[in-house]
């Protein structure tokens, strides 16, 4: 476990290219003055019924670049993700105080249209959740959904979307097939296909390779790679790995708490907090 | 012994055995059904022996064997039939002797230690007429208009012939009455109708009056055309009868026109016999009933069943689907939405009957009394849709079939995976959208379930049928020919229905015991075929909408 946890943060020298950013003291001294800010939380507090989920949470997430979630199951950070495009909504015992402001813009004000927010900022779940319609009508509910029937159209997207998801090759000649038939894998980047076909302009990812093999993971890695020329992303993982290779950016929360939030290369090689080094040294989690 | 009862093995021997007992009795009953059912339609071969109880002049018996059974010989001896001392056992034999116009009674009971030898004449015949059941004897002529035509050789062939022709002509007969006349009277009430409306909203004047009148006299008309046809359709189909002797020694004439189908089953290879197999089990199922229904087809039960079935379909599916949708998907959980849902769970317990007295007092007497004053006032006091008919058998029974539909649906809906309506959600689908264009698409093979368990309970179903819609026999069936083709007002007839009435409202017990079998077969037939149809569009659409859940 140590090894494993260890051998990305060698790879990744501290002198990467954020780390002087940093004092010892606190995460918030992230200094994102470089970056458009996509996403920012203010002062976010989440109540299940009485219990707290989230306490105090305030971050920025940088546009265009991979953010990742990272902590032991159970410290919140699936339920952060879910802040962002307002999922939490369907929890009838969920509250939520403090802001979230997209484009300085608070998604959680009154009057905000929750389907139009959700357009704007996709998502991609732990496990492949296609709809029971063929590859294409998949890719094109979204579109659907917002009355495009021109059938060109449709198909261009369809097209642009897998190609950008990298399933083109895979699919294109069994796009009227039903989307069940595609492995694990494809079936993932299906999902992602279909949230990148309405271009969002950020995509929250839960865990996306949790439930896949070795090989489907690194498609899913190198797509996110790709993906991120274009879009802000926001990964939640509980592979310290994949958050070390795929992300600009780390967050480390614990119980409900962001313990650190800094540049990946050096949350990794050279934590703030004694809680944070615990984690990534494998001592629990 | 410890050690075996510590094992386990005797609850596998008991659950086990309980799987067997039912699996025996599901079966014994299934065979029952088709043994006793399928056997009715055999050409049983017809038996020629004699009968002579001491102290009694012999007769002769001829018939056909229906069963035989065996007795404890004293209860024979106190009917005061005397028996050789020491005879514990006697056999007694069911023939069914047939010409019931002529004896009057066509069942009768033989001991066996009385009747002489069986024989089995090649040349016998039974006819199945159209009045007074069966008949058995030795043909002797053929007439044509009361002359001789044939006389001993080459009868039976002249005879099949003939019959081909007479019943040609009765078909024709059936069909100017059934058809083109109940048209004309179904017009003829049209305009009986339209002239009373015209009455009860002031506009019958001169115009009008003469229109109805120019109507009713082409009508009256048309009808003249008719009759006169069907006269000498009549008196061409009264040309020819045949003579035969039955058993008592008597000569009877038969009119060929009274007569359905005609066979020597003692003359018959077995191929002939499964060829007359098959065409009576067609005329079975396509005919018309006869005399009180003890004789003859099942076809408007048939039809009755299954118009019925299908009209319930249509409105419980529906019903039952929505309410379910909004059981799970919009309502707010909490006592109200419980107290509901045990509310609608426990109708499903609800006696049958009981449905059947709801269905009478409020659809038939109340709604029915009052679309009739609404729509149809023209036709007071005569009830249109104020009296038992096709639509409120089919209301009542899909009130009754309501629960089964809406838990289904429930499951189903509670089944599919919440990452599904996630992943919609997360494009920016409204919770309406996600649930119309995802949610119940997946839920449908699970409504599908509830409609199977839905029919197959409303088509066996009985007793409330008898209080909302179902008769011993309706004259028309629910559709046809005239417009608005589909008359939900009719009365209609219905296979479990029949079963009851032929089974124990019958005057000829012994005659319809088989029709009973023959009909329970039938219905089970068709609960199966309704079945069988549903569950393959469920399998259609499980495969069209399979997911990794299942």
């Amino acid at each position: 476990m140590d090894t494993m946890m260890n051998s990305p943060s060698q790879a990744n020298a501290p002198e990467g290219k954020h780390a002087h950013l940093f004092d010892r003291s606190t995460h918030e001294k992230l200094d994102l003055s470089k970056e458009d800010i996509a996403l920012e939380v203010r002062d976010l507090n989440l109540y299940y019924g009485d219990a707290r989920a989230l306490n105090n949470i305030s971050m920025k997430i940088p546009a265009k670049r991979v953010t990742a979630f990272i902590g032991p199951s159970g410290c919140g950070k699936s339920t952060l993700l879910r802040c962002f495009n307002r999922m939490n909504d369907l929890v009838d015992s969920c509250r939520i105080e403090g802001e979230l402001l997209l484009e300085g813009q608070n998604i959680y004000e009154r009057g905000v249209d929750v389907a139009e927010l959700r357009r704007r900022i996709g998502m991609v779940f732990q496990k492949p959740n296609p709809f029971p319609k063929s590859i294409y009508e998949n890719v094109a509910y979204g579109l659907r959904l917002q009355g495009v029937k021109s059938k060109r159209v449709l198909d261009e997207v369809v097209e642009r979307s897998l190609r950008g998801a990298a399933l083109w090759d895979e699919v294109k000649d069994r796009l009227h097939e039903n989307a069940f038939g595609l492995s694990g894998g494809q079936q993932q980047r299906l999902v992602i296909a279909r949230a990148i076909a309405i271009e969002p302009e950020v995509i929250l990812l839960d865990e996306p390779a949790s439930a896949l093999d070795p090989i489907s993971t690194l498609k899913i890695e190198e797509l996110i790679n790709e993906l991120k020329d274009q879009y802000t992303i926001v990964i939640v993982t509980h592979n310290m790995q994949q958050a070390a290779r795929v992300s600009d950016y780390t967050a480390f929360m614990y119980v409900g708490d962001l313990i650190e939030y800094g540049d990946t290369d050096t949350l990794f090689t050279n934590p703030l907090k004694k809680k944070t080094e615990d984690y990534i040294t494998g001592r629990y989690g | 012994m410890k050690n075996w009862w510590k094992s386990g093995t005797p609850w596998i021997w008991l659950t086990g055995g309980a799987v067997t007992i039912s699996m025996i009795m599901v079966f014994g009953l299934i065979l029952l059904i088709l043994v006793r059912g399928f056997g009715t339609f055999w050409p049983h071969a017809i038996v020629e022996t004699s009968y002579s109880l001491p102290g009694k002049e012999s007769e002769r018996v001829v018939g056909v064997l229906r069963r035989s059974e065996s007795l404890a010989a004293g209860v024979i001896r106190e009917a005061g039939i005397p028996l050789p001392e020491g005879q514990v056992v006697v056999t007694r034999h069911l023939i069914k002797a047939g010409n019931r116009d002529v004896t009057g009674r066509d069942f009768q009971y033989f001991l066996d230690d009385f009747l002489g030898e069986w024989h089995y004449p090649r040349e016998m015949v039974m006819l199945e007429r159209r009045e007074w059941g069966d008949f058995f004897g030795m043909p002797l002529r053929l007439l044509e208009q009361g002359q001789v035509v044939v006389d001993g050789e080459g009868l039976w062939p002249e005879f099949q012939q003939r019959l081909k022709r007479s019943n040609s002509l009765f078909d024709e007969i059936r069909r100017i009455e059934r058809g083109a006349i109940g048209n004309i009277n179904f017009a003829m009430e049209r305009v009986r109708l339209d002239r009373r409306r015209a009455e009860l909203r002031g506009t019958l004047n001169a115009a009008v009056e003469a229109d109805l009148q120019a109507r009713m006299e082409r009508l009256n008309a048309d009808y003249a055309v008719l009759e006169q046809r069907l006269n000498s359709l009549y008196a061409e189909a009264r040309r020819d009868s045949i003579v035969l002797r039955a058993a008592s020694g008597q000569e009877i004439t038969v009119r060929l026109a009274d007569i359905v189908n005609a066979w020597q089953p003692n003359n018959m290879s077995i191929p002939a016999k499964l060829g007359t197999y098959v065409v009576n089990f067609f005329d079975f199922i396509f005919g018309y009933p006869r005399e009180a229904n003890t004789e003859g087809g099942i076809f408007p039960a048939i039809f009755g069943t299954v118009t019925m079935v299908l009209v319930m379909s249509i409105i419980v599916t529906p019903f039952g689907v929505l309410a379910a949708i909004y059981l799970r998907e919009y309502a707010r959980q909490g006592p109200l939405l419980k107290a509901i849902r045990i509310s609608v769970y426990n109708l499903a317990g609800v006696p049958s009957i009981v449905f059947g007295v709801f269905g009478l007092g409020f659809f038939i007497y109340f709604l029915g009394g009052g679309i009739d004053r609404m729509f149809y006032p023209e036709a007071l006091p005569a009830p249109t849709f104020g009296t038992p008919g096709l639509f409120w058998a089919s209301l009542t029974l899909a009130l009754l079939t309501l629960p089964v539909v809406i838990v289904s649906t429930e499951e189903g809906l509670a089944r599919i995976p919440s990452t599904i309506r996630q992943g919609s959600l997360a494009l920016g689908a409204t919770k309406g959208e996600t649930l119309w264009k995802v949610v119940v698409p997946l839920a449908t093979p699970a409504m599908m379930t509830g409609l199977i368990l839905a029919i197959a309970r409303a088509a066996g179903e009985v007793a409330p049928l008898m209080l909302v819609g179902v008769v011993k026999l309706a004259p028309t069936l629910p559709i046809d020919s005239n417009f608005p083709f589909i008359h939900l007002e009719r009365k209609i007839m219905h296979l479990g229905f029949h079963i009851y009435d032929v089974g124990f409202q019958s005057p000829h017990a012994e005659a319809a015991e088989q029709l009973v079998y023959a009909t329970a077969l039938i219905l089970v037939l068709l609960i199966v075929m309704l079945n069988l149809t549903a569950i393959t569009i469920r399998n259609r659409l499980r495969e069209k909408y399979k997911s990794d859940s299942d």
